[in-house]
């Protein structure tokens, strides 16, 4: 793949009257991790559908791994891997059925997903829960499992949304690393969340407002440019701007 | 009201099958206190609150609310209390104007006779009150979850995560609506997984694993925090997470947005000296120019240091 692991140019999506999503162009390097920053309702889940394929734009357009998300969405779906809040791991099977059942979905031979399954448990700490239902692991290990599975066929690039919701702070700054090794890998990451101090970790962050995009670049240059010491007041100053900081 | 404690719990305990979901907990909430019970999801905040609540009976310990045993009381406590649970519970094929009505309904009373107290809610939901509620915003729903908590005019409010999920500026703005409940001497218990939070507390409890780590004043908890804390600012963040925590008297290492925080091993050791080791140590590994300086430590930083403890 050469050229920009995500691509999107005037990127929209109208729903009736209503414009969800309004003309958004970006691009994530490849081994980049994006943060995809936006109030509730500012558009960010329905941009994310755009880019893996699950919805098709109003009108611009986008790449993702090089393929057009409208016309080549299934393409894009092979190459990206994506994680939200509600995991897609099955309850009542243990953590090793859950790899072996979705490398077989993804196609990959025995041989491969004996040895990602080993890579996965050793690198998380899961070796001794492999044979545990996944409804009996913690919280913070199902959301370390559920990421290495969404990285399982070795994805472009992978989305994440709000992947540290609820969990303890040491779990979540283990998640952290766990991203910042895939980028390092190559893996283009696009991550939503709530925390803002999260979105320090991001190489590049954009926030969304009202379906556009109001700022975007690393995390000092948003901060300097508008003249904020955090990215909680640069959030504030760009959702409200009324409101006494 | 009563100038009696507004909850006291003694020795808490409840399991469900292999989980100890609470564990010994004890506490006090004052009068008019803001009192927050801050941890992650699993911590038994949930089943706390539900036992405060007398939705839920305790195995072992008891629970005063409002003076009130939160198990033989029951009846004459629920009139007392606003509740608002953690799921979303009102009806979202009914309006917000309908849902308000109808807890007040419930409760005998009207919406008008509560006008003076959900005022400061109301003026913000009032735009929307033909809107069905399961169309409302995240944020806008929890304001309406608040409104149809104090509709009765309760003596207290317990509320479970009601911020979850809720966008920051959204959470701040529900903040502020507690900020003025407060104000007008309502006590108020609130649970929350986000750190940051604990700071507009008067006085926060840290849970992990059905236990409670700590309970005192936000400040105070940074204050008791035992060992040096540094911040180190520069390079890459995580080619300086790999050395400081190679570094001999390291004890704990953690990215905290653009800065890593590093605690000291040593107990006594004075931070200046610490923090001039640290910026030699990350020179001689060729990491370049950093910055390192004293910090005091915040609610996250004393989270990190218990859960770790417990851990041990």
């Amino acid at each position: 793949m050469s050229g920009p692991a995500i691509d999107a140019r005037a990127l929209t999506r109208r729903f009736g009257t209503f414009t969800a999503v309004d003309g958004i162009s970006f691009q994530v390097e490849r081994g980049e991790v994006f943060g995809f920053l936006g109030a509730n309702g500012a558009g960010k889940t329905t941009a994310m559908r755009m880019l893996i394929g699950l919805l098709a734009p109003s009108s611009g357009s986008a790449t993702v791994a090089g393929y057009d998300v409208a016309t080549q969405a299934e393409q894009v779906r092979r190459r990206i891997g994506y994680m939200s809040q509600r995991f897609s791991l099955y309850e009542d099977l243990t953590v090793r059925e859950n790899i072996t059942l979705f490398g077989g979905i993804y196609g990959l031979s025995n041989r491969d997903i004996a040895e990602r399954t080993g890579q996965i448990l050793s690198r998380i700490g899961l070796q001794r829960a492999a044979r545990e239902l996944v409804r009996e692991i913690p919280l913070g290990w199902k959301q370390q499992l559920a990421f290495c599975v969404a990285l399982l066929h070795r994805p472009a690039v992978v989305f994440l949304d709000e992947p540290t919701g609820g969990v303890d702070p040491i779990t979540r700054r283990r998640f952290w690393e766990l991203i910042y090794e895939a980028g390092a890998e190559g893996t283009s990451v696009l991550v939503t969340t709530h925390y803002l101090d999260e979105a320090e970790y991001c190489n590049r962050i954009s926030i969304m407002m009202d379906g556009a995009i109001a700022a975007m670049g690393t995390p000092s240059d948003v901060r300097r440019g508008l003249g904020a010491a955090t990215l909680d007041e640069v959030f504030l100053r760009l959702t409200r701007p009324g409101a006494a900081v | 009201m009563s100038q009696g404690l507004a909850v006291e719990a003694r020795g808490l305990q409840r399991r469900f099958g292999d989980t100890m979901a609470l564990d010994d907990v004890s506490f006090d909430v004052a009068p008019g206190e803001l009192f927050g019970v801050i941890g992650p999801d699993g911590a038994g905040k949930t089943t706390l609150f539900r036992i405060l609540v007398t939705l839920l009976l305790p195995d072992a310990g008891s629970a005063r609310v409002l003076e009130r045993d939160v198990v033989r009381d029951l009846w004459e406590l629920r009139r007392r209390i606003g509740y608002m649970p953690g799921r979303f519970s009102l009806y979202p094929d009914l309006s917000v104007a309908e849902n308000l009505g109808f807890y007040a309904a419930l409760f005998d009373t009207t919406v008008a006779a509560a006008r003076e107290t959900i005022a400061p809610i109301w003026r913000q939901l009032e735009p929307f009150a033909g809107r069905r509620a399961g169309a409302l915003s995240g944020g806008m729903k929890q304001k309406l979850a608040l409104c149809c908590a104090l509709v009765h005019r309760p003596e207290i409010l317990l509320l479970d995560e009601p911020t979850t999920g809720v966008d920051a500026v959204s959470r701040r703005e529900f903040w502020d609506l507690l900020g003025r409940l407060r104000a007008k001497g309502l006590p108020i218990v609130v649970s929350t997984p986000y750190m940051d939070e604990a700071d507009l507390c008067d006085r926060v409890t840290l849970m992990q694993r059905g236990k409670l780590l700590v309970t005192d004043r936000p400040a105070e908890i940074g204050r008791r925090y035992p060992r040096p804390l540094l911040a180190v600012r520069g390079g890459s963040i995580l080619g300086l997470l790999g050395i400081l925590r190679r570094f001999p008297h390291a004890a704990a290492v953690w990215p905290f947005g653009a800065a890593l925080h590093y605690t000291d091993a040593r107990a006594g050791a004075a931070p200046e000296g610490v923090a001039a080791e640290l910026r030699a140590y990350v020179a001689s590994a060729g990491l370049g120019e950093v910055s390192v300086e004293p910090i005091a430590a915040g609610i996250e930083d004393a989270f990190m240091w218990h859960m770790a403890e417990e851990a041990a």
